[in-house]
């Protein structure tokens, strides 16, 4: 007989659960400007240290600091901020629809704004993005029509898909993003086989996947980090760790790696982790893993430690499972607002202004769903035709799908 | 024209669609240097390169993954997945990814993959070697689904299968990759070389997705077979001497129905055979379709001829694998009911 104790299973739990104080002591957040920005032909192994720390731009005075600033001009922010606010005004408004059932879903970005709007401009056209449910901001930040979105929200007729999605998986070729699925992680590896092609043709174009904290844990996730480091694809494998896979902590999926981006080490592939609430430090980080890509020296991966603050879905309740003041603790503060202040330090904008640009804003918003809502809502006016049930499922219809659509009367 | 084995004839498809478009790949395991564990791909690497036939990681979702990253960028990878065994790590790919992307993205992104598999028993492959997964392919819309019984079928097949815009099944019954094998295990294998569909041009040719092939014109009872079991139903059908008609059907997803009506029509009984497990397999897919639209016309109860309902056994291969003697009393009864 073995005089050891029983064996016990270790089940991860969260600091705080709902009623208690929120707790955030474990994220230990490096000063803005402190961690050194390497060459992009640098050694992975070099970098090591980078897949524990926190790169930050934006300091607590609102000023950008440190090696990884000074990429962006005054117009590029103001447009960074426009986009941020402009995503945010739109999550608004389509939270409100769904509330009165103009859709059957919808997923905000409420505090992850930064981390798909600055990603964006770090692109250039003719990437690839393989995203999931909560990057809008990628097309948001190039210009994709707005009421397009509505329309794909609403599945109504003038939806580019038909109605065969669910709402906020949008699509589009011309914009870089490919079609979203609602299974987690298929997109990552999937990523790394289109800038595998583009390396395969000799081209130019790099590709980007993009998974949350949660889907982690999936097998793609881990094939996506094989394929990328074995045939060095220029893609950019993105982590966004927003502490929360609908109620589960990010703890959960995590085990003992440390961190997300720690993930990419055993691959070789350099790994960052990055303020995902600092839209300077977001895009230089993308900027940098872009580069590298570009300059045939493989993938890099990038966890964004963000947080959070609305609930997963419109079929969550996150007040189950956290404290309600959770997201008023988190220590990287609100993207949008520590853009701001840092265009305010630099002259560049007000507080005035910023008001006003709020109004302007969501006027645009409520105009481009007024423009979407003449094509009709999910449950009311223009609807996508039966028909389209049967079409597109091939390039050319077959037989018995054609004698199903028959029998349906189309 | 020369002679090919089915090895040499997917081998021949491959090559001629390279050849003749640069965005054609081949990849995964051990495909590459090697030339794959059944060597398809020999050569192929020495041709036309490490970056269009290469080896992937032992990763069948990942293959299959970035097959499809690939495809959405604008090539046509034609992939091998070891055995049809392995293909379920990649299932997800396959059935809720692969199959959807054009239906969900209204045709703005595209997925022309074909996803090459050996499959079936007979080589004392056990368990994990050995199935036949058709029918967890054929219930999803989206893709399509071929099974070749001869090398001629093979490369016509193949090379359709490549230049279709859609994601494609290809299962190669291994058991035929170097002669036809009518279920007697122990007589010596004829090879393809001796038989006339082992004569296959060496150049481009295609065979239409959906379209069967008579095998055997009979006017007594319909046999509805594809792949191995092809060659079991004509041996069947010669040693009965009962004067049926036996249907290859080829390409299971969109499936030749009109040969199948008009054949059960004429013939009024019908007997369908697969080597897959019976219960949900695509034989009662084929038994509801006869049902339907030939009810009026039957003579007797459709029969399915099939593997039993337990995973494949090593030892006992040869009362599991249907052959001629079982699909031989199928007939007969059919014909005595």
């Amino acid at each position: 007989m073995s005089d050891l104790d029983r064996l016990s299973l270790h089940v991860p739990e969260p600091a705080v659960r709902p009623g208690g104080q929120p707790d955030f002591s474990n994220v230990k957040i490096p000063k803005a400007g402190s961690v050194p920005r390497p060459e992009v032909d640098v050694a992975p192994e070099d970098i090591r240290d980078l897949a524990f720390s926190i790169i930050r731009v934006l300091n607590r005075d609102g000023e950008a600091v440190g090696p990884w600033a000074g990429l962006l001009s005054d117009a590029e922010l103001l447009a960074g901020l426009r986009h941020m606010m402009m995503l945010r005004a739109f999550d608004a408004r389509m939270l409100m629809a769904q509330r009165q059932g103009k859709t059957s879903f919808y997923m905000q970005h409420l505090g992850e704004e930064a981390v798909s709007c600055a990603f964006r401009r770090a692109l250039r056209k003719g990437d690839m993005n393989f995203p999931t449910y909560r990057q809008a901001g990628l097309l948001i930040a190039d210009d994709y029509p707005m009421v397009e979105m509505m329309n794909q929200i609403f599945s109504n007729e003038s939806d580019p898909c038909h109605g065969r999605q669910l709402p906020v998986m949008y699509t589009s070729k011309e914009h870089g993003f490919f079609t979203i699925s609602g299974n987690l992680a298929t997109q990552y590896v999937q990523a790394v086989g289109w800038a595998m092609a583009s390396a395969i043709k000799n081209d130019t174009r790099i590709a980007a996947g993009w998974i949350g904290d949660g889907s982690t844990a999936e097998s793609d996730f881990h094939s996506a980090l094989v394929f990328a480091s074995t045939y060095r694809a220029p893609v950019i494998l993105n982590i966004v760790n927003n502490q929360w896979a609908i109620s589960t902590f990010q703890g959960i999926a995590r085990g003992g790696s440390g961190t997300f981006a720690a993930r990419g080490l055993g691959f070789g592939i350099p790994a960052l982790r990055v303020d995902g609430n600092d839209y300077l430090a977001v895009y230089a980080v993308a900027r940098w893993a872009a580069e590298r890509a570009r300059r045939n020296l493989g993938p890099t991966l990038i966890e964004y430690v963000t947080y959070r603050v609305g609930a997963h879905s419109t079929s969550d309740d996150p007040s189950a499972y956290r404290p309600k003041t959770e997201s008023e603790a988190w220590p990287l503060g609100d993207p949008v607002l520590r853009l701001k202040k840092h265009l305010i330090v630099r002259g560049a904008w007000s507080e005035e202004r910023h008001a006003q640009a709020e109004a302007e804003i969501m006027d645009e918003v409520i105009q481009a769903q007024k423009k979407a809502e003449i094509h009709g809502t999910l449950h009311a006016g223009g609807k996508p035709s039966v028909r389209d049930i049967f079409e597109g499922v091939y390039a050319e219809m077959p037989p018995h799908i054609r004698r199903q659509r028959q029998k349906a009367g189309y | 024209m020369a002679r090919m084995t089915m090895i040499e004839a997917v081998r021949s498809a491959m090559d001629v669609s390279m050849g003749r478009d640069e965005n054609v790949v081949v990849f995964g395991e051990d495909v590459g240097y090697f030339g794959g564990v059944f060597r398809c791909t020999q050569g192929l690497q020495a041709k036309y390169g490490k970056t269009r036939c290469f080896d992937a990681p032992i990763s069948e979702s990942g293959i299959v993954g970035t097959a499809i990253g690939m495809a959405a960028y604008g090539l046509k990878p034609c992939v091998e997945i070891q055995f049809a065994d392995y293909m379920y790590p990649a299932y997800d790919q396959i059935t809720q990814e692969a199959a959807r992307i054009r239906y969900r993205s209204n045709g703005d992104f595209t997925c022309p993959i074909v996803l090459r598999m050996p499959t079936g028993g007979g080589i004392f492959g056990g368990q994990t070697h050995s199935q036949s997964p058709e029918a967890l392919f054929t219930h999803v819309c989206g893709l399509k689904v071929i099974v070749p019984s001869n090398p001629y079928d093979a490369k016509g097949l193949l090379i359709s299968a490549i230049e279709d815009p859609d994601p494609v099944m290809f299962l190669e019954p291994k058991r035929l990759y170097n002669g036809p094998f009518d279920g007697h295990h122990e007589r010596p294998v004829t090879p393809w070389s001796k038989h006339e569909l082992g004569d296959v041009p060496e150049g481009h040719y295609t065979i239409p997705i959906g379209k069967a092939e008579i095998r055997r014109k009979g006017s007594a009872v319909t046999v509805v077979a594809y792949g191995t079991m092809v060659h079991v139903a004509l041996a069947a059908a010669e040693e009965t001497g009962i004067d049926a008609e036996v249907i290859d059907l080829r390409s299971l997803l969109p499936l030749d129905l009109d040969t199948i009506v008009q054949s059960v029509t004429k013939t009024g009984r019908c007997v369908v055979v697969h080597e897959a497990t019976l219960t949900s397999g695509f034989g009662a897919e084929l038994v509801s379709l006869v049902q339907e639209h030939c009810f009026y016309h039957l003579e007797a109860p459709v029969v399915r001829v099939t593997g039993w309902d337990t995973p494949y056994p090593h030892a006992q291969e040869w009362d599991y694998f249907p052959g001629p003697a079982r699909v031989g009393r199928a007939l007969t009864e059919v014909m005595e009911a």
